[in-house]
């Protein structure tokens, strides 16, 4: 700190002439103060530089003082209490969403599955599966309407989930009309031989049909004939307009 | 010649290496090249004046930064060390000032 200092001693007088061991000597030293230097305003030059670089890099909160961070460490906390908040918030309302989304889905599934239920119950879509296929011959135009929907009656009783008559699909409404050579189904005419295309136990519907005093005995005591064949893989593609209701309301 | 050129690289090193400063060291470091500083401007002073010696620059340098160095700590450890290294800023500041002023004098004659 006193380098302003005047200093005791100065330089070697060049009056006297120094011995050869003193210039040595002081050459080394002067050597030696010169390395110093340059090592010390390097370092200096290099902490220098350091300094002012990382100074300029957080220049932001270094003259804070005291409070003033405290406060803003406080408005920091504040806001990220209200950020994790706001997290949970959307996280039960992201869960809310996707249970009722869920719950959506497996009742849309579950009507969808109603839908196709009924609609082969009531005729409103094709239907495919095991089941027989009876054609009834009536030469002498003998089977009357009630034959018919005996028949009919007695494959529902069996276990029958759709039919059709002659492409007519018969349905819980389906009447079956007209006289004995003309009947006819919900209105359309239908001609012998009437061909019954029936989804089920092939074995329980075919068994229903030739039990004694059954439809295939009466319409062969008619002088008709019937002929049944089983099989793994019937097609009751026809459809029968669904019928909207002009009274009936549903009840809640 | 030698100061300059040190000066000189020692900057360029430091811009290139960007080393970033340790935490201990940071309420230091400024401290300490003020200090630096000071000698340096003590030592071109006493160049200046014909006085100038190595031997007592380069320990006026050490002892400048390690004084320096220490009132912080000092004032650390007592809980006035923003206070602290104000005031050997502002001393180092009129000290640098001074020889600044003496150098001009040398060099404008004015």
């Amino acid at each position: 700190m006193d380098d302003d200092e005047p200093r005791e001693d100065p330089p070697a007088p060049p009056d006297e002439q120094p011995s050869l061991w003193h210039r040595l000597r002081h050459r080394r030293r002067d050597r030696l103060a010169a390395a110093l230097i340059g090592v010390l305003t390097l370092l200096l030059g290099f902490a220098f530089a350091v300094q002012v670089r990382s100074n300029d890099t957080d220049t932001t909160y270094s003259g804070a003082r005291e409070e003033d961070l405290v406060r803003i460490l406080d408005d920091v906390n504040a806001r990220e209490d209200r950020l994790r908040e706001q997290i949970a918030e959307q996280r039960t309302a992201l869960g809310q969403l996707s249970d009722t989304d869920s719950q959506a889905a497996a009742a849309l599934a579950e009507a969808q599955q109603r839908a196709t239920e009924l609609g082969i119950l009531n005729g409103s879509i094709a239907a495919q599966g095991p089941g027989l296929r009876m054609t009834i011959e009536d030469p002498g135009d003998q089977i009357t309407p009630a034959n018919l929907l005996n028949a009919v009656q007695e494959l529902r009783g069996a276990g029958a989930e759709t039919m059709q008559v002659d492409d007519v699909r018969i349905g819980v409404s389906s009447a079956v009309t007209g006289s004995a050579g003309a009947l006819q189904i919900d209105g359309q005419d239908i001609d012998a031989p009437y061909v019954v295309v029936v989804i089920g136990d092939p074995q329980v519907l075919a068994t229903a049909m030739d039990i004694p005093g059954g439809v295939s005995a009466t319409v062969r005591q008619r002088g008709g004939d019937v002929s049944i064949v089983q099989s793994e893989q019937v097609v009751v593609d026809a459809l029968r307009p669904l019928d909207q209701p002009q009274y009936a309301e549903p009840t809640d | 010649m030698i100061p300059i050129l040190g000066l000189a690289v020692g900057v360029v090193l430091g811009l290139l290496l960007d080393p970033s400063v340790p935490v201990w060291l940071q309420p230091y470091l400024p401290i300490a090249v003020v200090a630096a500083l000071d000698a340096v401007f003590g030592g071109i002073r006493a160049r200046f004046d014909g006085i100038f010696d190595a031997k007592v620059f380069v320990v006026s340098f050490v002892s400048n930064v390690v004084v320096a160095a220490l009132i912080v700590f000092l004032g650390d450890q007592l809980g006035v060390g923003a206070q602290l290294s104000t005031a050997v800023v502002v001393v180092l500041g009129i000290r640098i000032f001074g020889n600044a002023a003496a150098i001009r004098r040398h060099l404008f004659r004015a």
